[in-house]
């Protein structure tokens, strides 16, 4: 049960004179459930890429299958596919466009041909995974502030219901406080329904808390696949492709350096703050 | 999957026609486009003709690019010829059921079509050799001299140049939002017409909306930088006419001599 992809490449602008490159013999799997971050600079062809999971775009090159079948195949239902794999592209709220909030989380379910009934419960089920309160329902999305209209608008893919979530840079534009409650959420429903989720950053702050493997893309490439240690080890290559790794990575290399005894490998706040008290020899 | 209206883009290359004043270039294509409407004779057809194929020629931009504008009124093409064909009344050659078409018609139709291609090709190949940029600045200098019956030069041209960079990001922008709306099990494709109308709501809104973001933005930005119109403003670039483009403007006038010349061939 999986998500795959075999050596795809891609390339916008149908001419020599306009074509982009945006990916290149891209191959990788993601298995149901996984909660995977995927980082890389602007432009190196994320977005591309999340397009391609869920048959938005067609790769010129290489094949996409989901749970074994042929996405591309003739006989193969995308739109069906398009509600398993649930995508939510970046700053969601721009497509936004009911009058009021309840009606815009049900155009998914209903594309789906729910009855209204049907479609309403999975909403209202779906804006409270989210964490929007039911005062809200009635309201116009645009009376909402800024965080919450993104919720919504991931609301409107999570009441599809799909078995993969892929999340294309939720947090751009939010504040810390908006950033750690829509990415807890996140987590959360991750562990409570086992949902597959693939998170699109370019901050590794974002990504290290949350994720256990990582996908690193640099200029069409999927230049490294693995769990988020692995990763951070590498900080220089990191830097080199424009990313940084989390600001305790560099810290605690740090210390290491100067003759502290301190595993390197913990990527968040706390787990770092354990790790060298350990290292001083005192109860974390 | 909108993307491929060639109308307002750009070919970026070094030809002899991407390196004349846009001045030229807008001249030209206006005396062009008007010439069309001139002639009715096969001489005149074969001047236009070649004077096209000579601009062309030199602009070294592939042929394609510039078929492409014209698939975008292609519907438009076909309604005019049958219109032409059926109604221009005329001695009859051929009669299916009760419709008749004439001689005359024949020779309309054609015409017409040709007239509309060819104008397409010409326009074209005016913006796909000129920047927008370009275009407006050409522009506006050319509607300067009708300041004095307050035409407001400036203004016009910056409204221009403001339209034409927002194209693309409209495209752009209206390719993302269906991307997403299908991504929520949108179809723009399938069904009836009413189906397809009522299915575009979930794109138009959020378009209109994005446009006047933009808008705004735009507005509060250029305010914030102190624009206030075209009075005493100065340019970076001043136009500059070299010895290519009065050669050009030398092109034009023989163009036009050999059409007057061939009109009297009929
Ligand atoms: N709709 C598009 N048309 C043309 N080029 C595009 C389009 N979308 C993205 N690109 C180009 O493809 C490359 C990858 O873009 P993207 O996948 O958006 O990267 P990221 O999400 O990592 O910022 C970039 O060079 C970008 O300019
Ligand atoms: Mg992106």
């Amino acid at each position: 049960m999986s998500l795959k992809l075999e050596q795809l490449s891609y390339s916008y602008g149908d001419h020599k004179v306009y074509e982009i490159q945006a990916l290149k013999d891209i191959s990788l799997e993601i298995r149901s459930g996984e909660f995977v971050g995927v980082i890389g600079q602007t432009g190196s062809g994320k977005s591309t890429l999340m397009q391609m999971m869920n048959a938005l775009e067609k790769p010129g090159e290489g094949k996409v299958f989901f749970h074994g079948q042929d996405v591309w195949a003739a006989d193969f239902d995308r739109k069906g596919l398009r509600s398993k794999v649930g995508l939510v592209f970046q700053y969601p709220e721009h497509q936004l466009f009911e009058s009021d909030v309840l009606s815009d989380v049900c155009f998914g379910p209903k594309n789906l041909g729910l009855s209204p009934q049907e479609a309403k419960k999975r909403a209202k089920e779906a804006l409270a995974l989210v964490g929007v309160e039911e005062a809200c329902y009635k309201m116009s999305p645009f009376e909402l502030s800024g965080g919450q209209r993104r919720r919504v608008a991931i609301a409107g893919v999570l009441a599809m219901e799909p078995e993969f979530l892929i999340l294309d840079e939720p947090t751009a534009g939010l504040d810390p406080k908006g950033r750690d409650e829509i990415l807890g959420q996140i987590a959360l429903l991750h562990r409570q329904k086992g949902m597959g989720v693939i998170l699109v950053s370019h901050s590794m702050e974002d990504v290290a808390r949350y994720v256990e493997r990582i996908l690193v893309m640099d200029q069409g490439r999927l230049v490294y696949d693995g769990v988020p240690r692995e990763i951070f080890a590498r900080c220089e290559q990191l830097a080199q492709m424009g990313l940084a790794a989390p600001n305790v990575t560099y810290i605690l290399h740090g210390l290491k350096e100067k003759g502290l005894q301190v595993d390197t490998d913990p990527v968040t706040v706390e787990e770092a703050r354990d790790a060298i008290l350990r290292a001083l020899g005192r109860e974390p | 999957m909108i993307r491929d209206i060639t109308i307002g883009q750009y070919y970026p290359s070094e030809s002899a026609l991407h390196r004349l004043d846009p001045r030229v270039k807008i001249i030209g294509t206006l005396v062009y486009v008007i010439s069309l409407f001139l002639f009715r004779n096969p001489a005149g057809l074969l001047v236009a003709t070649l004077f096209l194929g000579f601009c062309i020629g030199l602009s070294k931009v592939p042929l394609s690019f510039i078929f492409k504008g014209v698939r975008a009124i292609l519907v438009f093409l076909l309604i005019t010829v049958v219109f032409n064909l059926f109604l221009v009344p005329g001695e009859p050659v051929l009669r299916i059921w009760k419709l008749t078409i004439s001689r005359e018609g024949i020779h309309t139709a054609v015409f017409t079509a040709i007239r509309l291609i060819y104008l397409i090709f010409g326009s074209s190949l005016m913006t796909l050799t000129t920047t927008p940029n370009h275009l407006t600045d050409g522009l506006e200098r050319l509607l300067e001299p009708l300041r004095i019956i307050h035409v407001p030069a400036h203004e016009v041209a910056m409204m221009m140049s403001i339209a034409l960079r927002f194209i693309p990001i409209l495209l752009e922008e209206t390719d993302k939002i269906m991307k997403a709306q299908t991504a929520r099990g949108a179809d723009f494709e399938s069904g009836g017409l009413i189906r397809k109308v009522k299915g575009l709501v979930p794109l138009l809104v959020p378009l209109f909306i994005s446009a006047f973001r933009r808008a705004s933005d735009l507005a509060l930005a250029m305010e914030a930088r102190c624009y206030r119109g075209g009075k005493g403003r100065t340019k970076m670039n001043p136009l500059r006419y070299t010895a290519g483009d009065r050669i050009a403007y030398g092109v034009i006038l023989l163009y036009l001599i050999l059409l007057t010349v061939a009109l009297r061939f009929t």
